[in-house]
C-alpha cells in the first residue's frame, strides 16, 4: 500500500492517476433523479467502497459505469481520457468487469458455457475448460467447468461469477454486495482473493451494506445519499457507527432488546420429528427436524442457502403437508396435515423469502395483496365472500406508516415498489395481524440499514409481547443481534438450538459449514 | 420383409412435415418464445407453395414460396410479441386462426386443381437395394432436408456459439441482456427460423404428401408439432423418435380403417391426438429432464430497462 507525499487527506490511499473518474454523472428516470452530479475517482490498486442506503443510487451508478445504462449528463474518464461506455461489451473491452449482486448466471448451462458467454472471443471449449481450472486454482476459487450451474451452491455460483470476470482480465472489478450470501469462512476466502487482485495493481469497486467488512478491506469510501455524493472517507479511520450515520444522514437507532420470557413460557410453535422426502431433484430432504419456540422468544435458524431452509419453511407454513398431524403444532393444535389457511386461523403468520412472486403477487395492488394472506382468516376483510377493500386499504396505510414504506401512489401494484420497500410491506402486512406465531424467512434481505433496524425492532417487540418468532436467515449479524436461541440447518438436518448469548460469528460459521456432523472441512472445499 | 416396405415409406412420409415444423418451433422455444401459430404458418406455407408451383410449373419455386409464406406470418408474430410486447399465447392463437383463414382465401382458386408433384430422388444402384433402397435412397429431397436439418440444428444448438447464445437468451433473458446480448434480435431470428420451417412443412403437405390444395389441409399437424417439442424435451434427437412415433400411429389409424376393424373410423382418426395427450402426461413425470432442458423464460416477454 502506497504512503507518503501528496497524501494530504487520505494517507492509506494508493497514489497515481485515477484509473476511472466519474465527473458530474447525472441520471434522470421518468420522475426521479437517481444520480445527481456524482464525482468520484478510483485509483489503481485500491478497493473503493461505494456506500449508501437502498435507493441511494448505487445500482444506477454502477450500471452506468458498466454500460448497462446511459447517463443523462456528465462524463466518465478512463485513465484520464473521456470515454463513452455504450454497452457492457464496451465496458469489458476497456477492462471493466462486473460481479453481479443477483447472479447473472444461466442455470441450465455448464460453468464453462456460462463463462464462454461473457468472453468476447472465447477459445475452443476444451482450452477454455483448462483455463478455467488454472485461473480458479490460482485465485483459490476451485470450480469444475463441467458442472451445471443449477447444481451449484450459492458460494460456488459466486466463484463462477468471479472467475468469469477474471478471465476477461479486467483492471477494474465492480462487486455488488458480494458477501451477502456467503458464510463468514467463504467471505474470508473472498477477501484473500481481493487482496491478491490489489497486489496485482487491479482496482475493485466494492458495494456493501456490511460496514465492518468495508472497514476491514477497503482503502477508500464514497458515500451516496438520495443520489448525491455526501462524503468520502478512509473507512479504516472511521467507526462503523459513523459510516452508518453518514449513509442514513442521522444517527441509527440502537435496538432495544429486553430480556426474553422465562424458559417455562408455553411452547407456541413445535416441530416434532419432521421428515420429508425431497420434492424434486434440486431440493433437500428434511431429516428428523425438531424445534420448540416458546412465547416471548426469537429463535433463529442459520445456514448456507440451499440446505433445506425453503423446504422447512414450506413445511411449517403448510405449503407442503407433513407426514403426520403431530409433526407441526401451533399453540398445541396439531396441524401437520392442514393447509396454510388453517394455520393462519390459529393466529400464525408466515413471510416467505421471495417477496416478489411468493410473498406478493407482482401485478396486484398492495390492498389486494393484503387480502391474499387473510381472505380466510375471519378477520373481517372478507364477509360472505365479499371483499372489504376499504378495510384492506386501511391495512396498507397502517403498514405504510409503521414501516415507512415508500411508494409513488397510495395503492400501487406490488411490482412498482423497490425491493427494500416491498420487503417492508410483506413483513409489515403480517405484523399488522398481531400474530401469536410468526415465521419469517430473510426478514431484511436487500433492505437498508435504517429499515433493517425497524424490522428487527418490530420482531423483538412482537416476541416480547408474547409471540413465538422463528427467523430463518443467512445474515449472521442479524441473527446475533436479535436471537435468543440459534439453531443451524445443514443438509436438511437441524442442530439443537443453543443460547445466542456467548456464541460468536465464527462459532455459528463453523456450524453452518456442517461441522456438527464432523464434515466441515470436506464441505468447505 | 417385403410387406414392411410400404408401411415404413408411409410412416416416414407422414412424419416429415411434423419433424420440419417441430424443429422450427424447437429453435423458437429455445430462444424463450412460445409461438402457438405453427398451424397457421403451416397453412400459409402450404397454400403459397402450391400456388407458386402451380403458376410457374416449378416445384422448387413452390418450396421457396412455402418458406417465405411461413416467414411472413412469423415476422408478423415477431412484430407483435417482440416489438409491441403483446401476450405470446394470445398472439399465437390469433395467428393460427388468421393463417387458416388467409390460406383459404388465397387458395380459393386452387381447390381441386391437380398439383405438379415433386420428383423422387433416384440413385442408380443404391435405390435398387431391396427394402433398404427405397426407404433410404429414394425419398423426395425434402425428406433428406428434414433429416439433415435435425443434425444441423443439434450441432448449432449444442456445438456453436450462436447456439449457446440462443440457449442463454431462452434460459435467462435478464442476464443475457446484462452481458450485452441482443435478446430481441436473437428471438426475432429464432421466430423467423421457426416460420421458415413451418412454411416448409406446409409446403411438404401440398407439394409432396397430397399434391393438391384443400382448405384446412394441415389438419392439426401444427398442434402435434408443438406437442412434439415438449415430448422431445427440447432435444432435436428425441424429436426424430417422436415424429416417427406419430407417423406410425397415423399409419396405424389408416391401416386399421383399411382392413375394416370393427372400431368406428372416428375413433381411429382420434388415435394420433390421443397418443399426443398420453405421451405429454408420461413426459411430464420426468421432471429432472424437463427442468434442465425447458427454456426457463419460455413465453415471457422481455423489455430492456433503459
Amino acid at each position: 500500500m502506497a504512503t507518503g507525499a501528496g497524501a494530504v487527506d487520505f494517507p492509506n490511499r494508493p497514489k497515481g492517476e485515477p484509473l476511472l473518474a466519474a465527473i458530474g454523472i447525472t441520471k434522470d428516470f421518468a420522475t426521479i433523479r437517481a444520480n445527481d452530479d456524482i464525482n468520484f475517482a478510483i485509483h489503481p490498486g485500491e478497493i473503493h467502497a461505494l456506500l449508501g442506503e437502498n435507493g441511494a443510487g448505487k445500482s444506477t451508478l454502477v450500471k452506468i459505469l458498466y454500460g448497462a445504462l446511459q447517463p443523462t449528463g456528465g462524463e466518465i474518464r478512463w485513465k484520464g481520457k473521456p470515454v463513452a461506455i455504450a454497452n457492457p461489451a464496451a465496458a469489458r473491452a476497456l477492462g471493466i468487469g462486473m460481479v453481479f449482486q443477483h447472479f447473472s448466471l444461466f442455470d441450465a448451462l455448464t460453468v464453462a458455457e456460462n463463462i464462454a458467454l461473457a468472453l468476447a472471443d472465447p477459445p475452443p471449449m476444451n482450452q477454455l475448460r483448462a483455463r478455467i481450472e488454472k485461473v480458479s486454482a490460482e485465485y483459490g476459487l476451485p470450480l469444475n467447468p463441467r458442472s451445471v450451474v443449477a447444481d451449484l451452491s450459492v458460494g460456488e455460483r459466486q466463484r463462477v461469477e468471479i472467475v468469469r470476470c477474471l478471465l476477461q482480465e479486467p483492471q477494474l472489478i465492480i462487486m455488488d454486495e458480494p458477501t451477502s450470501v456467503l458464510t463468514p469462512q467463504e467471505a474470508d476466502d473472498l477477501f484473500v482473493t481481493l487482496n491478491r487482485l490489489v497486489a496485482e495493481k487491479k482496482s475493485v469497486l466494492y458495494i456493501s451494506h456490511r460496514l465492518e467488512e468495508v472497514k476491514q478491506i477497503c482503502h477508500h469510501a464514497t458515500i451516496l445519499r438520495h443520489g448525491k455524493v455526501v462524503g468520502e472517507c478512509d473507512p479504516q479511520q472511521e467507526t462503523a457507527a459513523r459510516l452508518a450515520s453518514l449513509m442514513v444522514g442521522a444517527e441509527l437507532r440502537q435496538l432495544q432488546a429486553p430480556a426474553p420470557a422465562s424458559p417455562s413460557a408455553p411452547v407456541r410453535l413445535a416441530v416434532d420429528h419432521l421428515s420429508l422426502p425431497r420434492p424434486h431433484a434440486f431440493a433437500i430432504a428434511l431429516d428428523d427436524v425438531c424445534l420448540d419456540v416458546r412465547g416471548g422468544e426469537i429463535v433463529s435458524i442459520a445456514g448456507v442457502a440451499g440446505n433445506g431452509q425453503d423446504e422447512l419453511f414450506d413445511a411449517i407454513s403448510g405449503e407442503t403437508r407433513a407426514g403426520t398431524p403431530g409433526a407441526v403444532r401451533i399453540d398445541g393444535a396439531e396441524c401437520g396435515r392442514r393447509g396454510v389457511n388453517t394455520r393462519r386461523r390459529l393466529n400464525a403468520a408466515f413471510v416467505p423469502e421471495e417477496r416478489l412472486g411468493h410473498g406478493a403477487v407482482p401485478r396486484m395492488k398492495l390492498s389486494s395483496n393484503v387480502v391474499l394472506t387473510r381472505h380466510a382468516t375471519r378477520e373481517g376483510l372478507v364477509k360472505s365472500g365479499v371483499v372489504n377493500f376499504t378495510g384492506a386499504r386501511e391495512v396498507v396505510d397502517r403498514v405504510t406508516q409503521l414501516f415507512d414504506v415508500r411508494k409513488g401512489s397510495p395503492d400501487p401494484e406490488a411490482s412498482a415498489l423497490s425491493g427494500g420497500n416491498l420487503q417492508k410491506f410483506v413483513v409489515g402486512r403480517e405484523f399488522d395481524r398481531k400474530p401469536g406465531v410468526l415465521v419469517v424467512c430473510q426478514p431484511t434481505w436487500g433492505v437498508d440499514a435504517g429499515a433493517a433496524t425497524t424490522i428487527r425492532q418490530a420482531l423483538i417487540d412482537l416476541a416480547r409481547q408474547g409471540a413465538a418468532v422463528l427467523v430463518i436467515s443467512q445474515d449472521l449479524d442479524e441473527i446475533l443481534e436479535i436471537s435468543d436461541r440459534v439453531a443451524v440447518i445443514s443438509k436438511g438436518r437441524l442442530s439443537p438450538p443453543v443460547d445466542a448469548r456467548g456464541i460468536t460469528r465464527e462459532g455459528i460459521g463453523l456450524l453452518m459449514g456442517g461441522a456438527h456432523h464432523g464434515e466441515g472441512a470436506a464441505h468447505a472445499h | 420383409m417385403e410387406g414392411l416396405e410400404g408401411p415404413l415409406l408411409t410412416i416416414i412420409t407422414a412424419s416429415t412435415p411434423l419433424l420440419l415444423a417441430a424443429l422450427g418451433e424447437l429453435v423458437t422455444e429455445r430462444s424463450g418464445v412460445l409461438n402457438l401459430g405453427v398451424e397457421g404458418m403451416m397453412a400459409v406455407g402450404a397454400v403459397c407453395g402450391f400456388a407458386a408451383a402451380n403458376l410457374t410449373g416449378m416445384p422448387m419455386l413452390g418450396v421457396l414460396a412455402a418458406i417465405l409464406g411461413g416467414m411472413v406470418i412469423a415476422f408478423l408474430f415477431g412484430l407483435l410479441t417482440l416489438g409491441l410486447v403483446t401476450n405470446q399465447v394470445a398472439s399465437g392463437l390469433a395467428l393460427t386462426l388468421f393463417g387458416l383463414g388467409l390460406s383459404a382465401l388465397i387458395g380459393d382458386a386452387f381447390v381441386g386443381v391437380p398439383g405438379p408433384g415433386m420428383p423422387k430422388l433416384y440413385i442408380p444402384g443404391l435405390s435398387d437395394i431391396p427394402l433398404v433402397g427405397r426407404i433410404f435412397f429414394a425419398q423426395d429431397f425434402m425428406t433428406y432436408l428434414a433429416w439433415a436439418l435435425v443434425i444441423a440444428v443439434w450441432y448449432f444448438i449444442f456445438r456453436t456459439r450462436g447456439g449457446l447464445v440462443l440457449r442463454a437468451v431462452g434460459d435467462n433473458h435478464v442476464s443475457a441482456h446484462a452481458l450485452g446480448y441482443k435478446v430481441i434480435r436473437v428471438r426475432f431470428l429464432a421466430v423467423l427460423f421457426g416460420g421458415a420451417c413451418a412454411g416448409l412443412a406446409g409446403g411438404y403437405l401440398s407439394l409432396v404428401y397430397t399434391p393438391q390444395w384443400t382448405p384446412n389441409m394441415t389438419a392439426g399437424r401444427g398442434w402435434i408439432a408443438l406437442a412434439l417439442v415438449v415430448f422431445a424435451a427440447w432435444l432435436p434427437g428425441r424429436l426424430v423418435v417422436g415424429a416417427l412415433l406419430f407417423g406410425a400411429v397415423s399409419y396405424l389409424a389408416l391401416y386399421l380403417q383399411g382392413i375394416g376393424v370393427g372400431i368406428p373410423s372416428q375413433f381411429l382418426s382420434m388415435l394420433p391426438y390421443l397418443t399426443t395427450i398420453v405421451v405429454l402426461v408420461v413426459i411430464s413425470r420426468n421432471r429432472t429432464l424437463l427442468r434442465i432442458n425447458t427454456p426457463a423464460c419460455l413465453g415471457q416477454s422481455f423489455v430492456p430497462d433503459r
